[in-house]
């Protein structure tokens, strides 16, 4: 964290070393990292994992870094503020990890050309700012494919934070797999309009438990869906972004789990040689970035071995989450036979795939 | 449409769960502001009690003795702010605020040790022959303690307030401190019983979140319901059944709003997320034009330094 009195020596060091002319040497001054989180590190979920993934950064680096980093940074106007300070404080190489940090990481990377950016999930890029993301769709495919699986009541929950296409990638890759397994499943959808909402996420989970839902999946970063479950029984859940494994056997039957730290090594490195360049990466269940956590003794074994077959056709790249054929949720074809989605059709999707219900609000 | 996903009982049910924080952070509220001192700081106080409450609970394994220590961390936070508002006679609105932004930090740091930690688990209550009446059962009668004792608690301060001694002189110190000091009443150790009572409810409030409602420590877990409990007394227009009213409004317009997602309602979440504080508003208007002038009726004192030499 920082401190408004450590920042103001550091910033008034770095002025004056400016103003001296001196020139910063990295070999002896450690390569300051910074990292801006949308939500504590204590959530359990998203932003653990960061934290984690700069952690693996401390413990590869050793003295050669330092990191920094803010938590529970709004995502909005005060971000471009805590963003600068991490700039001020002295930082080189900045990565803010939440969509919702786009813009304010754009402007700020456009004031200061000499620090590196790193922004999580956005498509906006400029010479020193790269962005990264994971495709999540991948791990959601295989635990849609155990949705399918195991809900008896046919409905599945998927508690949804915001409707932008990294979200909306999620739903529609668990909905297909899902059907794919199990024809009559529907998929009910709830927005909760936060990444992080403790009490709301318990009373969606509620609600759909109360109207039927055996089977929640979520993509929002607390661990409360998880408890509501638990306390329902007979519902089963997934991990989401980090392995929540205090909640196995059940309800949590698998999980999805973000693994920046190969990610964040590397781009440090980079740094580090001199070799950094602004490029977009965006890795899979292939390359690591997205692992699969146990799938407990709550799934029956021929449905761990079809899940498990589906994640290494996965990660060796021959299957695609997004195959043809498959319609848009209107009737309109999308995808012919065999046809495989663009990653361009992917960053800009906004269409529920056909035999999803409901709309997603503009 | 399709609403026959959506059954009215369980609907019910969940809507006492959901307001029962709320409640209770508002009727400690509602008591408070009754002596003449607005708190703002419900938010601070209410998370406070929320970490304290897990703490406790999970050092002894027992959730009871938990809420005792939320209340006891409530009203040691309430405690700060009766000092500074009542003997230094700071200003009541920004020492609130400043009461907010503290609690929240002291929260988020006593909290750090106990993220991920599992708190013990809080049994409801199935009430034998009344626990399996049809619809009534499930929505009265299969709930924790604490729901009732929220209800309780409701009439226990309506009792209080309109049929005791000691609540008229209450409302006196909250009406007319002059007048109230005039007559020899104690304005200082009344309105500190009535901070530190709402502080306690507040801190059981936010407890009911982290150990019952969530249940788990999570930064932010109460994320706002302080000040929807400060509104709620506004609404209730400083009476405890009509609080009550409130309450199960905002528990259950919340609760609502995802039920109709859920059964994929075509209303837009922006239109029902906002609805509580449009009813809110609505009411305001209502109650305080016209006829229903009088009865908004905000305590005459409230939010007004007493000094006994003036």
């Amino acid at each position: 964290m920082i401190t408004r009195r450590n920042l103001m020596t550091t910033g008034a060091a770095g002025a004056t070393l400016a103003t001296l002319g001196l020139p910063l040497r990295a070999q002896e001054e450690p390569l300051k990292v910074g990292f801006i989180y949308v939500g504590p590190i204590g959530d359990g979920g998203w932003t653990y994992q960061h934290d984690q993934g700069r952690l693996a950064v401390e413990a590869e680096f050793g003295d050669r870094v330092e990191t920094l980093y803010q938590e529970s940074v709004p995502e909005g106007a005060d971000a471009e503020r805590a963003i600068t300070q991490m700039v001020l404080a002295g930082c080189k190489l900045i990565f803010t990890t939440s969509f919702g940090f786009m813009d304010a990481t754009v402007a700020v990377a456009e004031k200061f050309p000499d620090v590196k950016f790193e922004h999580a999930t956005g498509y906006k890029r400029l010479d020193n700012l790269a962005t990264y993301d994971a495709r999540f769709y991948e791990g959601r495919a295989v635990i849609g494919t155990i949705a399918g699986r195991m809900t008896k009541t046919n409905k599945i929950g998927y508690i949804a934070s915001y409707p932008i296409p990294e979200v909306i990638q999620g739903i529609n890759s668990a909905f297909i797999h899902a059907r794919k397994v199990n024809p009559d499943v529907e998929m009910v959808v709830i927005w909760a309009y936060t990444w992080f909402d403790p009490a709301k996420e318990a009373d969606a989970a509620q609600a759909m438990i109360e109207q039927g839902v055996d089977v929640i999946m979520q993509h929002t970063d607390s661990t409360a869906p998880q408890a509501a479950a638990q306390a329902a029984g007979n519902v089963f859940t997934f991990g989401q972004a980090s392995d929540m494994a205090e909640f196995k056997p059940v309800p949590r039957i698998a999980s999805i789990i973000d693994n920046w730290a190969p990610y964040y090594i590397k781009r440090v490195q980079a740094v580090l040689d001199g070799t950094w360049t602004s490029t977009h990466t965006w890795g899979g269940i292939g390359d690591g970035e997205v692992v699969i956590g146990e799938i407990t003794e709550a799934v029956p074994d021929e449905v761990r071995a079809e899940a498990e077959a589906l994640r290494d056709a996965i990660a060796a790249g021959e299957y695609h989450p997004f195959t043809g054929p498959l319609n848009k949720q209107d009737g309109t074809p999308w995808l012919a036979e065999g046809q495989v989605a663009t990653d361009e059709e992917l960053v800009s999707m906004n269409f529920y795939v056909e035999g999803m219900q409901g709309q997603i609000p503009s | 449409m399709n609403l026959s996903g959506i059954s009215p009982v369980l609907l019910l049910a969940s809507l006492m769960v959901a307001s029962t924080p709320i409640l209770l952070a508002a009727l400690g509220e509602l008591v408070a502001e009754r002596s003449g001192v607005l708190n703002l700081g419900v938010e601070g106080m209410m998370i406070t009690g929320a970490i304290t409450g897990f703490a406790v609970a999970v050092a002894t394994g027992s959730p009871w003795i938990g809420f005792v220590g939320a209340a006891a961390g409530g009203a040691a936070l309430s405690l700060l702010f009766a000092v500074l508002v009542l003997w230094l006679r700071s200003n009541q609105v920004a020492t609130g605020l400043a009461l907010t932004l503290f609690g929240i930090g002291l929260a988020a740091l006593v909290g750090q040790a106990y993220v991920g930690v599992r708190a013990p688990v809080f049994a409801r209550l199935d009430l034998p022959v009344l626990g399996d009446l049809p619809i009534l059962g499930p929505i009265l009668f299969r709930h924790d303690a604490v729901v009732y004792l929220g209800l309780g608690l409701v009439a226990g301060v309506w009792w209080f307030l309109h049929r005791t001694r000691a609540g008229l002189r209450l409302r006196a110190v909250g009406e007319n401190h002059d007048a109230a000091h005039a007559l020899g009443y104690k304005v200082q150790l009344i309105r500190l019983g009535a901070v530190l009572f709402g502080g306690a409810l507040a801190g059981l409030g936010g407890a009911y979140l982290s150990l019952v409602r969530v249940p788990q420590w999570t930064q932010g877990v109460t994320a706002g319901a302080g000040w929807i409990a400060l509104a709620i007394v506004v609404f209730a227009s400083w009476r405890p059944w009509r609080l009550l009213l409130g309450a199960w409004l905002f528990g259950g317009i919340s609760v609502l709003q995802l039920n109709l997602q859920a059964a994929r309602v075509p209303i837009p979440v922006e239109v029902l997320s906002m609805a509580p504080y449009v009813v809110t508003i609505l009411v305001l208007v209502l109650i305080s034009s016209g006829r229903g002038r009088a009865a908004l009726a905000a305590p005459g004192s409230l939010g007004q330094p007493f000094h006994a030499a003036r």
